[in-house]
């Protein structure tokens, strides 16, 4: 039987039909709906860590234990876990082991676009890398088998278009070969320094043998045309755009297993070509390859670069010279950028802040919408957690009167994830700083993930509930109030109150997300057009519900939840 | 058979990925390959979303670029001139006459352009502009819009229209289902 799956629907299936038993993973686009759909399997235990360095010390501490596991993140979660995974390439699994780490080319909702190839190479763990759906679950499948032959973990290597494309997946039955036996074995396990010297031997002489394997391994595949007039060695969703770009006017060298790369395979197609060109997305890390092994017929980041994606118009253009024709209107279409939702609880809080006038660490999530207009409230946006560490180095250098006009903003779930250790840090090391925790009871940019503070696990099963009050607390934070983002006045006093402490503190500003299916909404509110003076306060909050229309404030019927912050926001009691 | 393309395109929330659903089930019943490629994540909140539907007898790239779409559905007449250069010569847009602000409007920075339906016909495109948006409420709810303009689409299309019926029927929750037969019906209608 065959269906329209997502690369990431096909992931989860590869994790079933391979035997896989533990699934942890912290949730990030492209990678979130892997996670979710493994949970749909009964025969998979599957749970949301707080972060990816969590997820993959359980995905290798259940691998130890005889069971095959799996741990997913985005790119830049990688970073978070790239302590575990360095060592992990050292002590190799007992059952296997495959990570996804999904790249985002073109930055759709990422801080920024690194290559995680690069991971794979400094700490010597295999990658294989799909570009398509079917090839998704074949990978994963094959990865398991693999990790266990080799002894160690496998990335997978996914990306935005190949993780959030459906194409045609056959699917077959689960195949649960049960648990491994585990037996005690310090020398392998245990990365003493005398331990981890010899294991350092084993990590060198499998990188030959992966060598050896990828010159003649199902990933890669040599791809001949009788009228080629050049050859392309390519990878992942690049392969797609290169196929529907050049169809038969190119041989195809498609790389499937980005680390290690084979040597003789790579030579011995780019000598059958005069150019060969290299269309891989982001760093040029096969071309350098091509170029380390004496292969120097290529070309490849000269025409491409490093930025973005590589798509079919690209290709077509910069190889064959052709431009497909389009007609477009003669005016300025206005841009739409992502917006808060009407409704959303981050609003209230951000208009304060902008109201106040104050210095914004911000974090990631939803709540970084508060950076754009017609709010403007955001200084900073760096990584998970940063907002509250950043503060806290913000603070010592400034101190003062600064200490005094400026906060940081986290989620709950980015504070569960890395935020913590920063609230530490302001409580041991002693700053006078200000943390608003933006509890909106679920993680929400990424489409609504339950975390250790929504009292619900990854099947939506009751769980424990982290008290984020008594939490900030035994922290050694003296200071917690919680405050309703709805209710303006109240938010903008306790913020006030708080910035004007002469210790740190901290504000939940509490109020489930909009978008959660059991928050039950007021009726929308109308604007009454005889009181509305057209003075625009409503406007400043950026509700994409309002709008002017003939100089008077308008409510879209169909977009409005009745949260009333315009109702307070109006001075003439035009909104009813 | 050459690869054809149909974006469809809308302000997040509109329910763009039904719709992409709804039509991919369409194609493989007709024994095509098919890719579907959607948008995830921050742009879904409230901003441009675009969704690529491409079939035929193999298909390689998911993604649609400039001069490539044979069609394009629009639940939002901003953004179906948006796509207009994601459009081939003699390609076809099916729109909806909604018109949601974007942020630069209602903070006064930009302008709504006027007479977008007219300026898109001027150009030489096929454009059928539907009020799905009134339709979907005739049929019960405001959020049926995508069915609506699916119902527009499928007598463009040409393929029978129970394959698309059985299309509504996988796609859609058992509560919703005469609702969302009756948008279908009323857009199939609208096109006529």
């Amino acid at each position: 039987m065959n269906k329209l799956m997502l690369g990431n629907e096909a992931f989860a299936r590869g994790l079933y039909e391979a035997g896989c038993r533990i699934v942890s993973s912290y949730p990030g686009t492209p990678s979130t709906e892997i996670t979710e759909e493994a949970a749909k399997y009964d025969e998979m235990y599957a749970e949301w860590a707080p972060n990816e360095k969590v997820a993959m010390e359980t995905a290798l501490g259940a691998s130890i234990a005889g069971a095959r596991s799996f741990c997913g993140m985005k790119h830049v979660g990688l970073n978070v876990a790239a302590d575990p995974l360095y060592t992990a390439g050292y002590t190799g699994v007992n059952a296997g082991m495959v990570i996804a780490v999904a790249d985002d080319q073109g930055m759709h909702s990422s801080q920024n676009e690194q290559d995680s190839r690069h991971h794979a190479i400094a700490s010597k763990v295999p990658m294989v890398e799909p570009s398509d759906s079917a090839e998704v679950k074949d990978f994963v499948k094959l990865a398991y088998d693999l990790s266990e032959k080799f002894d160690v973990p496998f990335i997978v290597r996914m990306s935005t278009r190949v993780a959030h494309s459906q194409c045609l997946v056959e699917m077959a039955d689960r195949v649960d070969n049960g648990l491994k036996e585990y037996k005690k074995d310090p020398q392998k396990f245990v990365m003493v320094p005398a331990f981890a010297k010899k294991r350092h031997v084993v990590v060198e002489e499998r990188t030959k043998q992966l060598i050896e394997y990828a010159e003649n391994c199902p990933f890669n595949r040599v791809e001949i045309s009788d009228t080629a007039e050049f050859g392309v060695i390519t990878n992942g969703a690049a392969y797609q755009y290169v196929k529907e770009a050049l169809g038969d006017r190119a041989s195809v060298l498609k790389i499937g297993m980005v680390n290690p790369m084979p040597v003789k395979l790579i030579q011995d197609f780019a000598a059958k070509y005069e150019t060969v060109y290299v269309i891989e997305e982001l760093e040029g890390i096969i071309e350098e390859h091509c170029r380390s092994i004496g292969v120097n017929n290529v070309k490849g980041k000269e025409i491409f670069g490093y930025i973005g994606e590589l798509h079919q118009d690209v290709i077509a253009e910069k190889l064959l010279g052709e431009k497909k024709e389009y007609v477009e209107l003669d005016e300025n279409i206005p841009i739409r950028p992502p917006v808060m939702c009407p409704g959303c609880p981050h609003r209230g809080l951000f208009y304060c802040l902008k109201k106040l006038g104050v210095y914004v660490s911000g974090d990631i999530g939803c709540y970084t919408l508060g950076a754009s207009a017609p709010l403007n409230a955001i200084d900073t946006t760096i990584c998970m957690g940063a907002s509250i560490s950043g503060l806290h180095g913000f603070n010592k250098a400034r101190g003062g009167e600064y200490e005094h006009k400026a906060v940081a903003v986290i989620g709950d779930s980015t504070f569960m994830h890395s935020g913590m250790t920063g609230l530490v840090n302001i409580a041991y090391n002693d700053s006078n700083s200000t943390v608003i925790i933006l509890d909106n009871s679920i993680t929400g940019m990424t489409g609504h993930q339950q975390n250790p503070t929504t009292g619900k696990n990854l099947k939506g099963d009751p769980a424990y509930a982290v008290d984020l009050e008594a939490l900030c607390r035994s922290l050694g934070i003296k200071r917690v109030r919680v405050t309703d983002p709805y209710n303006l006045a109240q938010t903008e006093a306790a913020i006030k109150e708080e910035l004007a402490a002469d210790e740190a503190s901290v504000i939940i500003s509490r109020r489930p997300c909009a978008l959660l299916k059991y928050v039950k909404h007021n009726p929308p509110l109308k604007v009454n057009a005889d009181k509305c003076v057209g003075c625009k306060m409503c406007m400043q909050l950026g509700c994409p519900a309002i709008s002017i229309k003939d100089g008077k404030a308008v409510i879209d019927h169909t977009q409005c939840v009745g949260c009333g912050i315009c109702q307070e926001q109006c001075k003439v009691g035009a909104i009813e | 058979m050459e690869t054809k393309a149909v974006m469809i395109v809308g302000v997040g929330g509109q329910g763009s990925l039904l719709a992409s659903r709804l039509l991919g089930n369409v194609l493989i019943a007709q024994g095509y390959d098919v890719k579907v490629s959607e948008v995830h994540g921050m742009s879904q909140r409230g901003g441009s979303v675009i969704t690529y539907v491409k079939y035929g007898d193999k298909v390689y790239s998911p993604v649609v670029e400039k001069g490539e779409a044979d069609a394009v559905i629009s639940f939002e007449l901003l953004e179906a001139a948006r796509a207009l250069p994601y459009l081939k010569k003699g390609g076809t847009i099916v729109t909806s006459t909604q018109q949601i602000d974007p942020m630069p409007v209602i903070t006064g920075a930009a302008a709504y352009p006027e007479g977008l339906e007219q300026k898109i016909k001027d150009k030489g495109v096929n454009l059928i502009a539907v009020d799905a948006l009134s339709l979907a409420e005739q049929a019960g709810t405001a959020k049926a819009s995508n069915v609506v303009l699916m119902g527009v689409l499928s007598t463009k299309l040409g393929f029978p229209e129970e394959l698309w019926q059985q299309a509504v029927e996988k796609c859609v929750p058992a509560k919703f289902l005469d609702l969302n037969k009756k948008a279908f019906e009323l857009g199939r209608n609208a096109a006529k």
